[in-house]
């Protein structure tokens, strides 16, 4: 239930960010990623029929993709015991669907970890849930099963040595890893 | 990028399928004792042979065994009234006043080149009776064994429990930093002496399992980034890939005949169910279809059901089915976690990882009164795996950030540490017992 929950959410957070960046372009990045959309509106407001400057037709434009993006997120952290989708990572997820999506060739390895306490192959069953609940929202978002493979390392491969809170969050996690 | 190509190279030349000696050792320190333990003498052996002195100190090898034990106090050799080397000798008095329960006498004898007889006798002082006299030959290469298996005959005559000093334990060792870690498969003898590494690999190893007859070693290796069962040879060093299905291959353990494993299988979908692996037919059954983590399986003594770990009441309990399938009949009902279950090869104990009060411990359930008895004392303690005699067990702990193995009593009054000092250790598994 939580699941398809954090799908809609995913699926709302997306439309916000697509609309946000239609509507009001962002002139920070715009000499950046932007440049070759804002020549082109000059030179039709330049050549326009009308004579009168300022006014004019327009045009649709859609510089979605060509923005410069945050760096994508490639590990997604968990909470104890829980193999539940944290809805901060609803965008990040999408984004990573998206790719796959447009990139029928791109395949993907999961990696689920655990923290270390506990009993290690129990803990490499926890690990393949937390694989599994991502691998379940990238294939409901477009993305092909034989796109993702999924393996967890339990407590086997720890992000962070240290036995405190601290090091147990940063090794309650998936690792998502682009293969060539 | 360099990095990436570094650890791929590293990864080709580190995995390593040679057996050698390893690089340390592990040390044996007794740290807890409640009760008395039994004052002994181990006279030092005698010898004859073309040498002037004794080529092995049998003696002390026996002398060492019975004090690891934790149940026995071998006195040091100054305070030794006589040094007896035949039974005529002994002066069963002076003993007495010493408050010595038990006395061994030996000798060794040199028969030719690289043949010798190793000879000894265990007396009980207040009744002065023998208790055992045994003679057996032995070699340079023998010699060890020969020894511990003297220690154990002398210890089940005075215990009525037979001796594991003879036996040998496997465990993994990570050695370096998260993201160049070593791992290692270890397999010593029960003394630390004549460690050997088995495997060696710059990714994970784990959950190492005994062959019933002690030849080989079931294991988890995640070369090429996935998990894969092996079966090894430990004297030929060869290995076998039994599984290495889509998905995870985990937590096997050999049938007591040895003719298949039980084995944890996860398939695409994640979904962890107990299977039976033939060995000879690589035929697999499943056990379990429960939508739950269904692992850790480990075989009855009597090769009748499979006890295993499975979190579908919520949180990981242990349960027990039948080989032929059915209904599994839960055994845990005590607090809300017990895992990683292993029987004792009597049957009549069940060893776990248990929660107790925030702290993983390892718990001891009585099969027939179904009590719970804390052994261990750790935060993190894991991987419970009994003795061939059903008396003791290994688990792993953490000493100051590094895992640690110990060793307890089965009712929790003797506990010793295995500390290598080199790397972090964990998942000792207890060979079965020796064949002599």
């Amino acid at each position: 239930m939580k699941f398809y929950s954090l799908l809609f959410t995913a699926l709302g957070v997306m439309c916000i960010a697509g609309c946000a960046s239609q509507g009001i372009p962002d002139f920070g990045s715009a000499s950046d990623a932007g440049g070759s959309v804002a020549s082109e509106g000059e030179s039709a407001v330049a050549g326009g029929s009308e004579g009168a400057v300022g006014l004019g037709e327009g045009e649709e434009f859609n510089d979605f993709g060509q923005m410069e993006e945050a760096p994508l997120e490639m590990v997604i952290y968990f909470d104890f015991d829980q193999s539940d989708l944290r809805t901060e990572y609803s965008d990040v997820l999408q984004r990573h669907s998206a790719n796959l999506a447009d990139n029928r060739r791109t395949n993907i390895r999961l990696e689920g970890h655990a923290d270390e306490r506990g009993s290690r192959e129990y803990n490499i069953g926890l690990g393949e849930r937390r694989s599994q609940a991502v691998r379940r929202l990238l294939l409901v978002q477009g993305v092909s099963a034989d796109q993702i493979a999924t393996v967890s390392f339990g407590e086997e491969r720890p992000a962070a040595l240290g036995s405190d809170e601290e090091s147990w969050q940063l090794n309650r996690r998936v690792e998502i890893k682009y293969l060539d | 990028m360099n990095h990436i190509i570094g650890r791929f190279v590293l990864l080709c030349s580190l995995l390593l399928l040679v057996i050698r000696p390893a690089i340390a050792q592990l040390e044996f320190d007794i740290t807890d004792f409640v009760g008395k333990r039994t004052p002994i003498a181990v006279i030092p052996f005698a010898w004859e042979g073309e040498d002037d002195v004794a080529h092995y100190d049998i003696d002390d090898v026996i002398a060492a065994d019975l004090n690891r034990s934790g149940r026995f106090r071998p006195i040091p050799e100054q305070d030794m009234l006589q040094k007896p080397a035949a039974s005529v000798d002994i002066d069963f008095d002076d003993w007495s006043i010493l408050g010595v329960e038990a006395i061994v006498i030996g000798k060794l004898i040199q028969n030719g080149a690289n043949a010798y007889t190793v000879q000894f006798q265990a007396f009980d002082v207040f009744k002065r009776q023998q208790l055992i006299g045994y003679r057996m030959p032995a070699s340079r290469g023998t010699m060890r064994r020969v020894a511990h298996r003297a220690a154990d005959m002398i210890y089940e005559k005075l215990t009525g429990i037979p001796g594991v000093f003879g036996t040998k334990v496997a465990y993994i060792r990570a050695i370096g930093q998260e993201d160049m870690r070593t791992y290692s498969l270890i397999v010593s003898d029960m003394d630390g002496e004549n460690e050997f590494t088995i495997m060696e690999s710059n990714d994970p190893i784990m959950s190492p399992a005994w062959s019933p007859d002690s030849r080989q070693l079931a294991y988890v290796s995640f070369e090429n980034e996935a998990s894969t069962i092996y079966v090894q040879n430990l004297r030929t060093g060869n290995r076998i890939k039994v599984s290495s299905r889509i998905g995870i291959n985990g937590a096997p353990a050999f049938s007591p005949d040895g003719r298949n494993l039980v084995v944890t299988l996860g398939g695409l979908d994640g979904n962890l169910d107990i299977n039976i692996l033939d060995l000879g037919t690589r035929e697999v059954t499943r056990l379990t279809r429960n939508r739950a983590i269904d692992t850790e399986g480990t075989w009855a003594p009597d090769g009748k059901s499979i006890y295993f770990t499975s979190d579908r009441s919520g949180g990981p309990q242990i349960y027990a089915i039948s080989v032929e399938g059915g209904t599994p009949k839960r055994i845990t009902y005590e607090g809300i976690y017990n895992a990683r279950p292993r029987l004792s090869p009597d049957g009549s104990k069940l060893a776990l990882v248990t929660l107790d009060r925030g702290n993983y411990r390892i718990g001891v359930l009585d099969m027939e009164d179904r009590d719970l008895l804390i052994v261990s004392r750790g935060k993190q303690d894991e991987s419970p795996s009994f003795a061939p005699n059903s008396d003791s067990i290994i688990y792993a702990t953490r000493l100051s950030g590094d895992g640690v193995l110990e060793l307890v009593s089965a009712d929790g009054l003797v506990r010793q540490s295995l500390s290598s000092g080199n790397g972090d250790i964990r998942e000792p598994v207890w060979s079965p017992f020796p064949r002599y």
